[in-house]
């Protein structure tokens, strides 16, 4: 966490108080709390429960990730371990298995996100009429429930049942009970993949969409009077100047991918066999299931790592967008 | 956007022909359509009967009922044939529903429990994450706070972790604290995973205010904490109903806290809703009523919300 931004004070960084006469400062500090005092006490609430909620608990799993508990032998007594976990999983091929899944469906996911995402977004700022309408109604799946999300979707998928099915067998012919989404090793991971994408290209969207409005008209204007085909006009001025805002947006869907537990849990539980395990799905059953909390203690600090590492990259590109 | 700008002075790219505005309209116009149609077909579900509902081939015309929701806040009992001819004539139309099936209701079903820890847990964080988030904003906004970047960075990256990683702690923790199962150890955690959002966005909004106007009512002889309510409060209205939705949002769609930690007691609408079942499986019809129940004021929200939407999910750095 080396100097996270330089950008992130607003712009005008004049500190209140300062300009002021003296004279009203002293006058303050009579009535009130100083203004250092107040600053104080402002921040000091949300720091602490932080350090209780999140901090203290990340340095009592450091320290259990070095032991062998497992709660369900909560009798024995605690032993160190020293690194053992750590090897245990860097070792383990399952745990290489489960992370190369993960890395597949961030991927995925994240790729076609980007493209539905930035396609909806450079059809919608043709700002036809009633643009703004059906922009609404594209972004409502990604303000649901991942977990509601997931549990309705396995409906929606069932091969007999569902509509899914349905629909691709009349286009298709191919007989609806012939194959299923979230059953078949072939089709899972895609079936999340696609799920995540219904859910998730309007956040996509929704940034290029402002990257894309962020782009003043006067260029446009100036490529036209130097006759720039419309293609030439996408390739040098609106992709470069949505990039940013796209990078911002695949680093925060990576991230939240990354991390995905709700909707693949409800929809796949990881299955069939484990095609579909992503990498949480593997620490919640080593801890709430085979309560192995010294071994899964371990495994969630190498996740802590990874998107911490991946988090001060986001905050940067935030922080870089912010500046625009 | 200046769109009578845009208009008056044609080019390709921002003012596009009426022939590719009317093409980029029917494609974004077919992607909503078919992005709608799973919400629309839970609805629908919700109003079919047991048997419409699995159906083959799936029924987009069906007889309406109400069975899905009385299934839903019921717990029924099957009956032979004869002990329900003896019965008195039923009272209610849902005792009617429900006899027609050989059932008798035996009782609540959970859901309106659930539901209550919803609400409780979801306004009860939103209420302290936004009043938490208001001061820190404030005090990151106005004053000069040492190390206020790394702090900031420090507030934002508890929402990057993992929720199942941090679950494993809070468990321990919470089993020492005995708050496993409380709606206050819910809230709590809700607070602290809501609070960096509410600081972040809430800076935005605050950072936005001119300081001008609290630099006036300080030098008319108002303490900090009065200009803080009288005068940037008012202003900030709008962004801090903003933010209160985006956390109360949050704390509404949290799955895995909510699983992980709750099992009964303080057991939240997410986790209950896949474990609705009837005999033989899913109750689908009854699932279907309780995700519309669920989702209908997050589709409120999400209206309401709509020119906030890209700042609440970029924290704030990005306005419009």
């Amino acid at each position: 966490m080396d100097k996270m931004t330089t950008i992130l004070q607003p712009d005008h960084a004049t500190i209140a108080g300062v300009s002021e006469p003296a004279k009203s400062r002293a006058a303050r500090r009579v009535h009130g709390l100083s203004d250092r005092t107040i600053a104080w006490l402002f921040v000091a609430p949300t720091i602490a429960l932080l350090l209780a909620i999140n901090i203290f608990p990340l340095v009592w799993m450091i320290r259990l990730s070095f032991t062998s508990l497992n709660l369900s032998m909560s009798y024995l007594p605690l032993r160190f371990v020293g690194l053992d976990n750590f090897s245990d999983i860097l070792n383990d091929e399952d745990i290489w298995f489960r992370l190369q899944t993960t890395a597949q469906f961030v991927i995925c996911s994240v790729a076609l996100q980007v493209v539905v995402g930035f396609g909806l977004a450079l059809l919608i700022n043709r700002q036809f009429r009633g643009h703004s309408f059906w922009t609404t109604i594209i972004l409502l799946p990604m303000m649901l429930s991942p977990a509601v999300v997931g549990n309705f979707w396995t409906l929606l998928l069932q091969p007999q049942i569902g509509p899914f099915n349905y629909l691709i067998s009349l286009f298709t012919g191919v007989p609806p009970s012939s194959f299923s989404m979230t059953g078949q090793v072939a089709l899972a991971p895609w079936t999340i993949v696609l799920v995540d994408t219904w859910m998730w290209a309007p956040y996509v969207m929704l940034i290029c969409l402002a990257g894309l409005r962020s782009i003043p008209d006067y260029i446009y204007e100036a490529a036209e009077v130097d006759r720039a085909s419309a293609w030439r006009q996408f390739w040098s001025i609106t992709l470069p100047m949505t990039v940013p805002f796209l990078m911002l947006a695949v680093l925060f869907r990576a991230i939240e991918n990354f991390k995905m537990f709700d909707m693949v849990n409800l929809l796949t539980s990881g299955g069939p066999g484990s095609t579909t395990e992503l990498v949480s799905i593997t620490l919640k059953r080593a801890a709430f299931e085979k309560w192995r909390t010294g071994y899964s203690s371990a495994l969630a600090i190498i996740l802590f790592v990874t998107v911490f590492g991946a988090a001060n990259i986001y905050v940067k590109a935030l922080n870089k967008v912010k500046q625009r | 956007m200046t769109a009578a700008v845009a208009r008056s002075t044609a080019h390709s790219i921002v003012d596009a022909s009426p022939r590719i505005k009317a093409f980029a309209g029917a494609l974004v116009i077919l992607y909503a359509l078919i992005t709608i149609l799973p919400l629309l077909w839970i609805v629908a579900t919700a109003f079919k009967s047991q048997s419409d509902a699995i159906a083959y081939p799936p029924k987009v015309i069906f007889e309406p009922t109400l069975e899905g929701y009385v299934n839903l806040f019921t717990v029924r009992t099957r009956q032979t044939p004869d002990f329900i001819a003896k019965l008195p004539p039923p009272e209610t139309w849902y005792d009617k529903l429900v006899r027609k099936h050989d059932m008798v209701i035996a009782g609540p079903s959970k859901v309106v429990p659930r539901f209550v820890n919803s609400l409780i847990i979801g306004f009860g964080s939103t209420f302290l994450a936004v009043f938490l988030g208001t001061l820190a904003a404030y005090a990151f906004s106005r004053f000069r706070i040492p190390l206020a970047d790394d702090l900031l960075f420090f507030i934002l990256s508890t929402r990057m972790m993992p929720p199942v990683a941090v679950a494993i702690p809070i468990y321990l923790m919470y089993r020492q604290l005995n708050l496993t199962d409380t709606r206050l150890g819910m809230i709590l955690l809700y607070t602290a995973v809501n609070v960096s959002l509410a600081v972040w966005l809430l800076k935005g909004f605050i950072d936005e205010i001119p300081r001008e106007y609290e630099e006036a009512a300080l030098v008319d002889g108002y303490t900090r904490l009065q200009a803080l309510r009288k005068v940037v409060l008012p202003q900030a209205v709008t962004g801090i109903a903003a933010t209160a939705i985006f956390c109360l949002i949050f704390s509404w769609n949290e799955y895995a806290f909510a699983v992980l930690l709750t099992s009964g007691e303080a057991q939240t609408m997410p986790p209950f809703i896949p474990f609705i079942i009837g005999e033989g499986g899913q109750d689908w019809p009854a699932v279907a009523a309780a995700t519309t129940l669920f989702v209908v004021p997050i589709v409120m929200f999400t209206v309401l919300l709509r020119k906030h939407l890209l700042r609440g999910i970029t924290f704030g750095a990005m306005r419009k």
